[in-house]
């Protein structure tokens, strides 16, 4: 089995009264796309901004890249933090700076590269994710809501990291738009062995692009394995999640197309 | 040594080969190796370039654009490269990074020079032309509105009205009689260092009164409300314009400007009087109480003088003025929340513009009425 890059452990959330996560416990392996479903407030926002250093969790310990992140120092947080992405649902991008400029954010904290090396690669990055040369000088209120998820894509890559967090990729995405993205995220994961941690409710998206799929409900993680395995589990909500119509319709989508990959 | 570099960190050689250069990476060169990297490549004069990537473990994209674009600058002048010994993960993505090098497009050419600047000047002229029609048309809004509610009190947002009274009445009391308090005390002080010397210090009171009930009292307290009330009409309007939640009222029948706007704007129209009113009274207050400390005016005579001396006409000089104020207050505020687009800057930018315009608009419309009164010999 590949080395593990996440692992939560015994993870508490809770606002006020409400108990978010009980005892969650997930593993996330090296070069994977793990999808994270669950109902509507069950929590997989906040498990992603948990995991990510967002929120500190009540109780439990999230491991990230061999470093507790509960136990460490800000340099060591700081550090950690230029090994992961995190793409926010719409974006999250700075309003009052163009896409190019958003893309450079992140590559100013290395030391030593010029502004022509920075704005080279900042072009890389959103050609990379798909979006055409001229929406790099654009401003982000100037983009559709596809391409402003593209340009956040773009941003969370800047620094190359080896996990990539993806709040609802495809969420309010034309079926065609998703379909595009979910083939970049499959692609740059493959292509630049990235890890991939993929909050979503799009049920393509899972079929298209998940090595493995975590469900929460009941405040923990559920049950974790392939899709194959979600068939055979005996809860009411996976059953009716994957085997309802339209957890159908996407898995027909999937058998009649040509295999890939 | 100008023909060999080794830079130990980015794991970078380089190395005079015969009439060529070899250039070898080992490990896993990433982005924070690439000032090296870069000068390495950098010293590559002519002759054909070797890059051995045998020893390396993975790259990331960074690294991969610096040796693709070398490829590419050295192709254009006709110079051979060759890649050496890239393992399956690190030719994938070499290859990923290929079909993905961004091809430069021009860039839509921005107008330079003196017709930007003239172009820049029209736009704003037009700018300010459209924003005069649209506080006009938020004007003509709150007055159709005001009239319908009259003639129809059924659907007269009585509730609303009454909340905004207290938001903008009630809630303003301490800061506006505070201040006019502070104001009343600084005439008092000044005026007694000035009118010392003649030794007509009783004059003061003249003074005060004068200055605080026609002008000061009133234009203050309506400043003062244009910074608190105008940001918060903009602010509530805007954030509701950028949710869509007036698009939403607009399908379900709900007119935005009776509910939203004639509540906000009467309030003010009722509420600024009675603050200009307790400002008035605040400001004689802290004059009273300095004239006293500074001058031994007891208040006896202070108020005496103020009676016998100060016609009523000054009260009501500056009291006239409170509603229009308060209507170009209230107007200009819920204006620019009409106008706040779809992104949380524009409702930034709408809510500072909103408090600039609305305190030029009251001194303006307060300088118009000294010209009135002084024509009028009022």
């Amino acid at each position: 089995m590949a080395e593990t890059v996440i692992a939560v452990r015994g993870l508490r959330n809770q606002f006020g009264s409400l108990v978010v996560h009980d005892g969650l416990d997930l593993d996330v392996h090296r070069g994977e796309i793990l999808g994270v479903v669950g109902g509507s407030g069950t929590g997989k926002s906040v498990l992603l901004r948990s995991i990510a250093g967002l929120n500190r969790p009540a109780a439990g310990s999230v491991t990230m890249l061999g470093l507790d992140m509960g136990a460490a120092s800000e340099a060591e947080l700081a550090a950690l933090g230029q090994r992961i992405g995190v793409m926010f649902q719409d974006g999250a991008l700075f309003s009052s700076l163009t896409v190019r400029e958003n893309v450079e954010v992140p590559l100013r904290s290395v030391p030593g590269l010029d502004a022509q090396t920075r704005e080279a690669l900042a072009r890389l990055k959103i050609s990379l994710s798909g979006l055409p040369w001229n929406a790099g000088d654009k401003y982000p209120s100037e983009l559709s809501g596809g391409m402003r998820k593209r340009a956040g894509l773009a941003r969370a890559l800047a620094l190359d990291p080896e996990i990539v967090f993806l709040d609802e990729p495809t969420a309010g995405l034309d079926p065609i738009g998703a379909a595009a993205f979910d083939a970049l995220i499959r692609d740059l994961s493959r292509n630049l062995g990235l890890t991939v941690f993929l909050v979503t409710h799009d049920l393509d998206t899972l079929y298209a692009v998940c090595d493995r799929i975590a469900v929460i409900a009941e405040k923990k993680v559920l049950v974790t394995g392939t899709l194959d395995d979600m068939l055979d589990v005996d809860h009411p909500w996976v059953r009716d999640y994957f085997l309802g119509p339209r957890g159908r319709a996407a898995r027909d989508a999937v058998e009649s197309a040509p295999a890939n990959g | 040594m100008d023909d060999a570099y080794q830079d130990r960190d980015a794991a970078v050689t380089l190395a005079r080969e015969g009439d060529g250069w070899r250039l070898s990476l080992s490990g896993r060169p990433d982005l924070r190796r690439m000032p090296g990297i870069l000068a390495a490549l950098g010293r590559v004069e002519g002759g054909p370039l070797e890059i051995d990537l045998a020893a390396v473990d993975r790259i990331d994209t960074a690294v991969a654009w610096a040796i693709l674009r070398t490829i590419e600058d050295r192709e254009r002048h006709g110079l051979g490269t060759r890649i050496e010994g890239a393992r399956d993960p690190v030719a994938r993505l070499l290859d990923t990074v290929r079909s993905a090098l961004p091809q430069p497009e021009p860039s839509p050419q921005r107008p330079v020079g003196i017709r930007a600047q003239l172009e820049q000047f029209g736009r704003s002229v037009v700018g300010i032309g459209s924003s005069l029609r649209e506080v006009s048309g938020t004007l003509g809004l709150f007055l159709a509105r005001f009239g319908q509610s009259l003639a129809r009190p059924s659907r007269f947002p009585l509730t609303a009205l009454v909340h905004h009274c207290e938001d903008v009445g009630y809630r303003a009391v301490p800061i506006v009689s505070l201040m006019a308090f502070l104001i009343g005390v600084v005439l008092a002080f000044q005026g007694s260092a000035q009118l010392r010397q003649f030794g007509a210090e009783v004059f003061v009171v003249d003074l005060i009164a004068i200055s605080i009930l026609r002008e000061l009292g009133i234009l203050l307290t309506a400043i003062i409300v244009a910074g608190r009330t105008a940001s918060a009409f903009t602010a509530a309007i805007g954030s509701m314009k950028m949710r869509e939640e007036i698009d939403a009222m607009r399908t379900l029948g709900i007119d935005p400007g009776m509910s939203l706007v004639l509540p906000r704007v009467l309030a003010l129209v009722l509420m600024l009087p009675i603050l200009g009113l307790i400002a008035n009274v605040a400001g004689l207050a802290g004059g009273l109480l300095m004239s006293w400390i500074e001058l031994g005016i007891s208040p006896a005579i202070f108020l005496t003088r103020l009676v016998e001396n100060t016609d009523v006409t000054h009260v009501f000089v500056g009291l006239v003025k409170a509603p229009v104020f308060a209507v170009v207050i209230g107007v200009i505020g819920c204006r620019a929340g009409l106008a706040v687009g779809s992104t949380a800057e524009s409702l930034g930018r709408m809510t500072s513009g909103a408090v600039v315009a609305a305190i030029f608009a009251v001194i303006v419309t307060d300088a118009v009425f000294s010209v009135f009164f002084a024509e009028m010999g009022i």
